[in-house]
């Protein structure tokens, strides 16, 4: 029996990992962070049906950044900021060369 | 666009998903929140060793084991840390019984709860809106499509998951499984089965 993958991106268990980092960690409680996906998702679900994938993630990727906003664990300038300085660096790094931030 | 060339002149570009994940990680790090090495612990704690198999320990014990069973039904909790199978997120575990007359299935309408470290993650459909929201509507119908065809007179009880309690179900032990052990049942027990959308696999 092939056990299916756990995730079926990388980025999700970032994320998935971050999310129990951050609550471990005591910044927020669970059934907190529970209320709030929860509500996020009820509002992408009345527009359109979730599949339970990327969708998914992303809800949960929309809840913690609005969520760490809040709590002034991080900007949302900076986050867009530093999202932006990913892109470009693997834009700029040749293929199959570590990317790394300037 | 430059990165639709056949040999990438430069590094894949990662989703925009993948780069808001990313950003996330780097300004945490950078203030201190967020330790990398813990990331990639908890990442393979849930890819190698959380996993539905700790679950189906649990149920092949409670077949084998009577004074077990009872206690884990009663209060799950302190048996299910005892075996070392505890929350991270400090939930209240509790176990449901299938018997000839009711079979229990589990949902969570509000996100996607779910008992982590006796299932590990959450199988996409248990997180779609389709599965949270029909199976509290029409469980048979959810069910049938599942492949689990239920005598008429075994009532379907759905148990909706929150970020306090989640539960694990005790599916009902195949028969001609007397002369089995624990090892050899467990075997038999299915993620689904632990969740209600299954039964139990005969040898």
């Amino acid at each position: 029996m092939k056990p299916e993958p756990v995730f079926e991106a990388p980025w999700h268990a970032q994320l998935f990992a971050l999310t129990v980092h951050l609550n471990e960690a005591g910044h927020f409680a669970w059934p907190d962070w529970a209320e709030r996906f929860g509500a996020t998702l009820k509002r992408h679900g009345l527009t359109r049906t979730l599949n339970g994938g990327d969708d998914y993630f992303l809800a949960w990727l929309e809840t913690l950044e609005t969520l760490l906003t809040e709590t002034g664990a991080a900007e949302a300038e900076a986050l867009t900021d530093m999202r932006n300085a990913w892109e470009t660096a693997y834009l700029n790094t040749p293929h199959g060369a570590p990317v790394t931030l300037d | 666009m430059p990165h639709d060339h056949h040999d990438h002149p430069h590094s894949l570009l990662p989703s925009d998903p993948a780069l808001r994940v990313k950003a996330l990680e780097t300004i945490l790090t950078q203030k201190g929140l967020v330790d990398p090495a813990a990331l990639d612990e908890i990442i393979d704690t849930y890819e190698n060793r959380i996993g539905p198999k700790n679950g189906a320990h649990v149920v092949a014990r409670a077949w084998v084991d009577a004074e077990f069973r009872a206690a884990l039904l009663a209060d799950a909790d302190p048996v299910l840390a005892e075996m070392g199978y505890y929350g991270r997120q400090g939930e209240h575990m509790v176990v449901v019984e299938n018997t000839d007359e009711v079979h229990n299935m589990v949902v969570c309408t509000l996100c996607s709860c779910y008992p982590w470290p006796l299932l590990g993650i959450p199988p996409g459909w248990y997180k779609s809106d389709a599965y949270r929201a029909r199976s509290v509507r029409e469980p048979r119908k959810v069910l049938a499509e599942f492949g689990v065809a239920l005598p008429a007179e075994t009532a379907v009880r759905v148990w909706d998951s929150t970020a306090e309690v989640r539960y694990l179900v005790l599916p009902q032990r195949p028969s001609g499984t007397e002369d089995l052990d624990e090892a050899a049942l467990m075997a038999l027990v299915t993620r689904d089965s632990m969740i209600g959308t299954g039964l139990a696999v005969s040898p």
